[in-house]
């Protein structure tokens, strides 16, 4: 396959990581919490598939249910972080960004005392191959481009035609735009906050587990999954907080975390070592740029949501 | 025919903190009517209404909805039970289309399909003669506009009992006929409409029956063809009750504050101040009556330098004739300036030029004190921010509305708070506690605060006392101008005499005091002279002495219509 | 319908209001139920995740004793233990400021880094060719101006159009990161990306410890921070802005500039905590070299309530239970990461608490209780 080609799937291959963790911030954004704890959030969510995956990985299961196995473990970790997480800010109103935060410390932490304790032959070495149908065989970037891989590009389809295309998601964007005038039209402002949080979270840990299980497939990918997590929440404004956009925001952060070593394949560009650190920084300085651009031109559409960082509460008026 | 009752209100209490804003109401709504609340600001209409739409939670008592109890927790408990209201303020996404925020918090079966609700809201809005465009977004829209959409929202929602506080407050007079007309239909069609307002006119237009409140309580509901103006505004402004307030009769007014042709437009580029002109005296009370919401904290604003006016002036006259130049508001150049336009005389009446001489001499001279100005300043503040206004020199004094969110800051201690206008003076970069503690402590001692100390938060003190460590502190800052707005709203009866007297002080020592109130008892026997304001133009003045409290009730509901004609 | 039936008759389950106010003493006692109940859960989790424990139930009472012992059994554990408390409280104290001001500065990492980066590199390129004074002296002012740079872009953006800082803020620290790797790049030819530790610039040796003059600055600085903060007018101004931009305006207070003017000291004092830790400790500079201290700094700084005495004791609580946590996983042999897995239970049962402070919960029958007793 043609080198350039191939590097651009395996640019999107790696974006379907921030696909999956920015669609989760979104959603959460979107009913007005910036959850800071999204890093940690995919560090458990990789680690809870990884450990149902150790107790199932060389079972003589059928393979689909293996593969299910691992989503449901870390489905069920992320949910719990999503649950501390709204408990915390949605029920007993604390700040956001402490939680958050808190939550990354907790998160990343407890994936690493879990994982490390794994035995990687059990979790990996025998599901990898599982995950990435039906390209496991490939030797190209193809092979990446999973069950999980797909699921991304649907949960972030998906999403973004919830949040623009539904009742639901009109509901949920006016819960995070203006949440007194939500509550006052009958909408139950805390249990699509806690929905949103919970289901954000959940969409995000899966993040973790593709890293993890199939993207890199290697023993330590779990060390490196909370960096991801914040390129993740930059992500979120890059795209201007619309799902069906990360696909494509996903690809351009996943060129540009990359592009240093194709480049070397370059005979005219002279690639120094140096370079790859100033690529790897273009993710962020865009995103600042799209930040600043956005609250200059001040078009509504494209601003954060009006209440994201303040807790509701019906009384105080 | 038996009219049946659709909403019945048992005893309904509700408090915030101290203030009881209702007390034991009870109100019938039948079917196919449309009754108007009256009632003067803060007698509890809106909180009542709140009640009934979910946004509060009543105290005491109980809602009847077709002969049953029913608990009325959250808005949505209220649309469950086909109750709709239409706040004043309105509750719209403004991201939102017009048809988004009409279908908001509907659990319709079925597929969400925005252009088949366009067309339904389109549908709607042309049947009741609405222009919309159910596309456009909240915020390109005017304020009508997104009344409208209030209003097709809960039509949208098929209520059968609709409340709308103060809809007409922001129409053109054909809008309001055209709402009219809809209210009308939707009585035929067997809804109660509860409509708030003070408008008298329009209660008597539109309403059935007409249920007066009065501080909280419910003093009587009327059948409208049986009633007229006078008698509806003496049920909602009440007998006159002396109240037994101290007044001096004014000494030695002067002008001391000249407003003309002020006029000024909110962030939305609505008028809120139309060609305002008056003059505020030195030892005078100037009493503000009018609706809330009449442009009255607008011009108190625009006078602090706090909203920046289109045009027009504010001319401050500063009372200096006769008096020594300092240099503590003027530099030495602008003190020579001064001198060669022949401002300044000295103890002779003789002309000072300073021509010709060193600065260091002119600085003694000055300081000496005996060069004096020869007539009052005159400075327009129009254009300038609170601090250019203070570094003129000038004394404004400023209690407003909003106390713990602009006057005070609710986590700072009393102390901290009395810095707020002084904090600049003196120890180069450290702050001096010691003076405003010990103004801190007179102001607790003369005033008598109930507070456990000059440290305590001000957020902890009851609404009196926090109002007495406002005004305390506007005081003593020495005021040449007193603006206060609602300094009694929340307060009781002792805590309110304070304030008269404290008001009254100012006006004996030549200040020019201006007072908002809304309890027109107390302008009357407060005020020298009070202007009447309705949709931000000043409507009238009265002499406070011999004017009643209906004639200061048909200024606050005059409307612009009935001027022109009183023109003609 | 059966959610109307349900409505019907009754009246809310639980109702919440805020408080007015809460007595010290209650508050403070909250906060300590808090923590102990943290505590509790530690245990818990001990169980769950220690081997040791698991199988010796009775451990549980070791568990408890090695966090003290992890920060006071030698005297060398104990000058690590003020060190990185100091380092620690430096940059949650440079933080303050932007919070008083409710300026949610989440970049004191960045902040840190970029001192920690420029100071190193003026002792790399200047390091050995003029006096060791003058060196010191000059990577200090570098990581001050870094430092302050790095706080003044995102507060200017804010203060002129409104961009959000806490997202800008968050940015700015994995630039400074990448910087980190960029200038590693270019320094260490080797390709090995990591500087050893350079002969010069390292803070003066007091009293045979090396340890001494950073916890004497941090000290000085907390003194100097809680005076600036609630003797100045710089201070005041920071407070009333933070409080309510309204007031601030109604007394003429420029908030714009106070924004601009805090963000620089906040920057600042990041900076020194860079400093601190290029000339104190490492002589070197890693992209790990704050190691998330930066954001552990936020929440040592909302836990002292953006009272710099009070986040003497939050700085030390959280060091105390990090160095705890890494003696428990040392004797236990569970990873290193079990630190943050203690911290990030005992930060979640003191922020939950708070809520318990700022709010009253009544329960059902609540309203009509208070009625009888008003009665009588």
């Amino acid at each position: 396959m043609n080198i350039w080609l191939n590097f651009l799937l395996d640019s999107l291959a790696f974006g379907a990581v921030f696909v999956y963790g920015s669609t989760g911030e979104i959603l959460t954004e979107k009913a007005g919490h910036l959850n800071l704890g999204i890093p940690g959030i995919m560090c458990m969510g990789g680690a809870g598939g990884c450990l149902f995956l150790s107790m199932v990985g060389q079972s003589s299961l059928p393979p689909f249910l293996i593969v299910l196995v691992g989503i449901f473990g870390s489905l069920l970790f992320s949910l719990l972080c999503g649950f501390i997480y709204s408990t915390l800010t949605i029920t007993l109103r604390a700040n956001q960004n402490v939680t958050g935060l808190a939550l990354t410390t907790f998160g990343v932490g407890l994936a690493r005392v879990i994982v490390n304790k794994l035995d990687p032959v059990k979790y990996l070495t025998s599901t990898k191959s599982l995950f990435r149908w039906p390209f496991a065989d490939r030797t190209d970037s193809i092979q990446y481009m999973g069950v999980l891989f797909f699921l991304a590009i649907i949960i972030a389809l998906v999403s973004g035609w919830v949040l623009f295309r539904t009742r639901i998601g009109l509901h949920l964007r006016a819960v995070g735009e203006n949440p007194a005038t939500a509550d006052a039209v009958g909408i139950n402002v805390t249990r699509y906050k806690y929905v949103a949080t919970c289901i954000g979270s959940c969409i995000a840990g899966l993040g973790g587990l593709y890293y993890i299980v199939d993207y890199m497939g290697s023993q330590e990918a779990y060390l490196s999954v909370e960096a991801l997590g914040w390129l993740s929440i930059a992500l979120v404004i890059f795209v201007l907080w619309r799902p069906h956009m990360t696909i494509l925001g996903a690809t351009v952060f996943g060129v540009l975390y990359s592009v240093g070593s194709y480049l070397t394949n370059v005979s005219w560009i002279k690639v120094t070592m140096a370079t790859t650190p100033l690529l790897k920084m273009l993710p962020y300085v865009v995103t600042i740029i799209v930040l600043i651009v956005s609250s200059i031109r001040n078009k509504k559409e494209n601003q954060p949501p009006a209440s994201l960082g303040l807790s509701y509460f019906r009384e105080e008026r | 025919m038996e009219k049946q009752i659709a909403l019945q209100l048992r005893g309904i209490t509700k408090r915030f903190g101290p203030v009881l804003a209702n007390k034991h109401v009870d109100l019938d709504v039948y079917r196919g009517e449309i009754l108007a609340v009256l009632g003067e600001n803060g007698c509890g209409k809106t909180t009542l209404m709140n009640m009934i739409s979910g946004i509060y939670y009543p105290d005491e008592g109980q809602i009847l909805i077709d002969g049953k109890e029913v608990v009325i927790r959250s808005p949505k408990d209220a649309f469950d039970h086909r109750i709709g209201m239409i706040h004043q303020h309105f509750k719209l996404v403004d991201l939102f289309s017009a048809a988004e925020n009409i279908v908001l918090g509907l659990e319709k079966k079925g597929r969400y399909n925005l252009k088949e609700i366009n067309a339904e809201v389109a549908k709607i809005a042309e049947r009741y003669g609405f222009h919309l465009d159910p596309a456009k977004k909240i915020y390109d829209m005017s304020v009508s506009e997104k009344q409208t959409v209030e209003i097709i929202k809960v039509l949208y929602r098929g209520a059968d009992i609709l409340i709308l506080d103060e809809p007409t407050a922001v129409l053109t007079p054909q809008e309001i006929t055209r709402l009219f007309d809809v209210l009308r239909r939707m009585k035929e069609d067997g809804k109660s409409i509860i409509i708030i307002t003070h408008k008298l006119n329009e209660v008597l237009e539109v309403s059935d029956r007409v249920a007066i409140l009065r501080r909280g309580e419910h003093i009587a509901t009327v059948n409208t063809d049986e009633t007229n103006e006078a008698e509806l505004t003496e049920m909602m402004v009440g007998r006159k009750i002396s109240l037994n307030i101290s007044r001096s009769a004014p000494v030695n007014a002067v002008p001391r504050l000249e407003v003309k042709d002020l006029n000024l437009f909110d962030k939305e580029g609505i008028q809120v101040l139309k060609d305002i002109t008056f003059t505020a005296n030195g030892g005078e009370i100037l009493g503000i009556a009018g609706i809330a919401g009449s442009g009255q904290r607008q011009l108190l604003e625009a006078i602090a330098g706090l909203q920046p006016a289109a045009d027009g002036s504010v001319l401050f006259y500063n009372p200096k004739k006769d008096r020594p130049v300092t240099f503590y508001h003027k530099s030495l150049k602008k003190v020579k300036e001064m001198a060669a336009q022949g401002a300044f005389h000295d103890r002779n009446l003789n002309d000072v030029s300073f021509r010709g001489m060193r600065d260091k001499a002119i600085r003694k001279w000055v300081e000496s004190g005996d060069v004096l100005f020869r007539e009052d300043e005159e400075m327009n503040l129009r254009g300038k921010d609170p601090l250019e206004i203070r570094q003129l020199g000038i004394h404004l004094s400023f209690v407003p509305e909003d106390r713990l969110g602009m006057g005070l800051v609710g986590s700072m201690d009393i102390t901290d708070n009395m810095m707020l206008r002084s904090y600049r003076k003196g120890h180069a970069g450290f702050l001096d506690r010691k003076k405003p503690k010990e103004q801190a402590e007179e102001i607790i001692r003369e005033l008598q605060v109930v507070t456990p100390g000059v440290s305590t938060p001000v957020r902890r003190l009851s609404g009196g006392n926090v109002q007495k460590v406002l005004v305390g502190r506007e005081i003593a800052y020495a005021p040449k101008v007193l603006m206060a707005a609602y300094p009694v709203r929340g307060l009781d009866i002792g805590a309110s005499y304070t304030i008269y007297r404290l008001l009254n002080r100012q006006k004996e020592s030549g200040v020019a005091v201006m007072f908002v109130g809304e309890d027109l008892d107390v302008l009357l026997e407060l005020c020298d002279r009070i202007m009447v304001m309705n949709g931000g133009r000043i409507t009238g003045f009265v002499d406070a002495r011999t004017t009643t409290k209906e004639e200061i009730g048909l200024l606050m509901v005059r409307t612009e219509q009935r001027e022109e004609e009183a023109h003609e | 319908m059966s959610n109307l039936a349900r409505a019907e008759g009754r009246e809310p389950l639980i109702h919440l209001s805020k408080r007015a106010g809460i007595s010290r003493g209650k508050a403070w006692s909250i906060r300590i139920i808090a923590v102990l109940l943290g505590i509790l859960v530690c245990g818990i989790a001990a169980f769950l995740l220690i081997e040791k424990v698991q199988n010796n139930p009775e451990k549980i009472g070791e568990f408890y004793g090695t966090f003290i012992k992890g920060s006071f059994s030698t005297s060398r554990k104990f000058w690590k233990f003020l060190k990185n408390t100091a380092v620690l409280l430096c940059i949650s104290l440079a933080l303050t400021p932007a919070f008083r001001m409710r300026f949610w500065n989440t970049g004191g990492e960045g902040q840190t880094l970029v001192g920690v980066l420029s100071a190193i590199a003026v002792n790399f390129y200047l390091g050995g060719k003029i006096p060791e004074g003058i060196l010191l002296i000059l990577m200090l002012l570098a990581a001050l101006a870094a430092g302050a740079l790095w706080g003044v872009i995102p507060a200017i953006f804010r203060a002129k159009w409104g961009t959000n800082e806490t997202l800008f803020t968050l940015m700015m620290n994995y630039i400074a990161t990448y910087l980190v790797s960029y200038f590693l790049v270019i320094w260490v030819p080797s390709g090995s990306s990591t500087l050893g530790k350079l002969k010069n610039g390292r803070l003066p040796i007091i009293a045979d410890n090396e340890n001494i003059l950073i916890v004497l600055i941090v000290v000085a600085l907390t003194a100097a921070l809680y005076i600036y903060l609630q003797y100045t007018k710089h201070g005041y101004e920071i407070s009333v802005v933070g409080e309510s931009v309204r007031t601030a305006r109604y007394i003429g207070i420029n908030e714009r500039k106070v924004i601009i003017r805090t963000m620089i000291l906040s920057g600042m004092l990041c900076g020194l905590a860079g400093y601190l830790i290029a000339a104190g400790s490492d002589q070197t500079v890693t992209t790990n070299s704050v190691g998330g201290q930066g954001f552990t700094g936020i929440m040592v700084a909302w836990l002292g309530k953006f009272n710099p005495l009070a986040m003497l004791l939050t700085s030390a609580l959280i060091q105390l239970l990090n160095q705890g946590a890494m003696q428990i996983s040392k004797d236990f042999g569970v990873n290193s990461s079990l630190t943050s897995v203690i911290i990030g239970i005992i930060l979640f049962f003191i922020i939950g608490s708070e809520f318990f402070i700022n709010y009253e919960v009544h329960f059902r029958g609540h309203a009509k209780k208070a009625a009888r007793r008003a009665i009588k």
